[in-house]
């Protein structure tokens, strides 16, 4: 008589048994991965847009504070004009910080069009950190104009906040994307549960019949479609790393970068590399949660 | 022990109607009581409603009216959640044997305990028993496609009584058999009864109760129209 337990193929027999409902053949190993992967590298895509639209949001906020100059005529260095100029620009409370350009980072600047030794006299270019960026920039710009007279003001902010609306708008519509591809991924995982439940409707019965708890026939299904999805997702997220870095690279120049020479060069490190390893296991838990609500609603039809 | 008092059921969707206005009872007043350990037949013609009665008595229907209590525990007490726990003191062979065709005779027959949250060890034991008390150690590893209907039915017959349930009822065990085979699977049920278990065996085949003469719930028409 042979023993069960010493039969010819024992490990698949042992792994047939964990798989009671057929899972594996159930939920395909194939396409719900894939459709998740596609889904993960949309969601990386939207991921690494929302960060870097935040990223662009700070810094031109950062720029925008830094952005006003105040120019007066190089005769104001004597006759303490200039100081009096200083003065009125530290008393305002919009003003954070007021600080002359110093004569050889201001020729740096115009070497480009001057040379190296300008033959006109430059400017006294005061620099000025806002406490805040202005709701309206030229309203601020007509008081600092009125407070040092003679003074000729030169404000960006404008353009500046205008760019900042646009990076905060992209981020939020970058962070809507991302819930959309999750809503769509827990739709996909749904509608391949439901195919699962409808091709195992027998054996999940019987599992029932047996004395099975709806616990346990869900979370075989999680338990699958956890690991599919969770898959699905890190194949995505691999193949979104070189894209992200690619653009990286591109909006290398709009974060004060230079674009990288060579593959190697590509701006690995900027990548949300915490974000996107976080993608496979959220993904994982969202197959999990997915099918365990699927399959839960459908078992409260069973007496 | 098995009690149904005044018990009806009908079969309804959701809005508790059926296609055409509300579903008809498919059992009406339907009472009787089976004592612990006993041994019965449940006979009637088809469409008499048998196959409701034993959905009722191992839970996998609930009553539209009237009260079940299986094993000394009311349904109509009892939570959802309470319910699978009763179940595994309760074995099933169905006239279609219901086997899961991907798993191994083995792991057929093991499924009720690993439902159970049995170890692995514990298990192989006492499936090993069950295979060797029907006749089907050698089969252990084949597939139940590869099977004669015979055999899949002791293996039904296993997987009920691997969990030594307290209750068993077979709906039509040997309606798919010939004569020999079906004699073997009745004697596996006697044997079971005379371990101590609730037997309760709904059937079509009067010589096979002639051949073995024990009490009989007789329905005709959704009614218990006798019982002794």
């Amino acid at each position: 008589m042979a023993e069960p337990s010493r039969l010819a193929t024992p490990r698949l027999r042992r792994s047939r048994g964990r798989d009671p409902l057929g899972l594996r053949r159930a939920l395909s190993d194939r396409l719900l991965p894939a459709l998740v992967a596609a889904m993960a590298l949309l969601a990386a895509l939207a991921l690494a847009g929302a960060r870097g639209a935040a990223e662009l949001t700070a810094r031109w906020e950062a720029g925008a504070a830094a952005a006003m100059t105040v120019q007066l005529p190089p005769s104001a260095a004597t006759g303490g004009r200039l100081e009096r100029a200083l003065a009125a620009l530290d008393a305002m409370p919009e003003v954070a910080e007021a600080r002359v350009m110093d004569g050889a980072r201001m020729q740096a600047l115009l070497r480009p069009w001057l040379g190296e030794a300008p033959a006109v006299s430059l400017p006294l270019v005061i620099e000025l950190r806002l406490a805040e960026l202005p709701a309206s920039p030229e309203v601020l710009a007509g008081r600092i104009g009125a407070a040092v007279p003679g003074g000729t003001v030169e404000s960006h902010g404008v353009w500046v906040a205008r760019l900042v609306a646009l990076a905060r708008s992209l981020q939020a519509v970058a962070l809507a994307a991302l819930v959309l591809v999750a809503g769509i991924a827990a739709a996909v995982v749904a509608v391949a549960v439901r195919a699962g439940i409808a091709a195992r409707r027998s054996a999940i019965a019987l599992l029932h019949d047996l004395g099975a708890t709806d616990a346990d026939i869900a979370g075989r299904f999680g338990q699958r479609a956890g690991l599919l999805v969770g898959t699905g997702a890190l194949l995505g997220t691999l193949l979104a790393v070189p894209v992200l870095a690619g653009f990286a690279d591109l909006a290398a120049p709009l974060l004060g970068s230079q674009p990288a020479p060579s593959l190697a060069a590509l701006p690995w490190a900027s990548l949300p590399w915490a974000e996107l390893a976080l993608l496979p296991l959220l993904g994982a838990a969202l197959g999990w949660v997915t099918a365990q609500v699927t399959v839960r609603r459908w078992l409260r039809r069973l007496p | 022990m098995v009690r149904f008092d005044d018990v009806g059921l009908r079969y309804a969707g959701p809005s508790g109607l059926g296609p055409q206005g509300p579903a008809p009872e498919v059992l009406r007043d339907v009472s009787f009581t089976l004592p612990q350990g006993s041994f019965h037949w449940l006979l009637g013609p088809s469409g008499a409603g048998k196959s409701s009665l034993l959905g009722l008595m191992h839970l996998a229907l609930r009553p539209s009216r009237g009260e079940v209590e299986v094993l000394g525990q009311r349904l109509s007490q009892l939570r959802r959640g309470a319910l699978p726990a009763l179940r595994r003191r309760i074995g099933v062979v169905y006239q279609d044997f219901r086997l899961l065709p991907h798993l191994t005779v083995f792991d057929n027959v093991a499924l009720p305990m690993r439902v159970a949250g049995r170890g692995e060890a514990q298990l192989r034991a006492d499936v090993a028993e069950m295979l060797r008390w029907t006749g089907l150690a050698e089969k252990a590893g084949a597939l139940p496609a590869t099977l004669s209907g015979g055999e899949q039915q002791r293996v039904a017959l296993a997987r009920a009584v691997v969990m030594r349930p307290a209750l068993l009822v077979a709906d039509e065990p040997t309606g798919n058999l010939d004569g020999v085979q079906a004699r073997r699977v009745l004697a596996l049920l006697r044997e079971m009864h005379r371990l101590g278990t609730t037997v309760v065996v709904a059937t079509h085949a009067e010589a096979l109760v002639a051949e073995h003469p024990a009490p009989a719930l007789r329905m005709d028409e959704g009614r218990l129209v006798a019982h002794g």
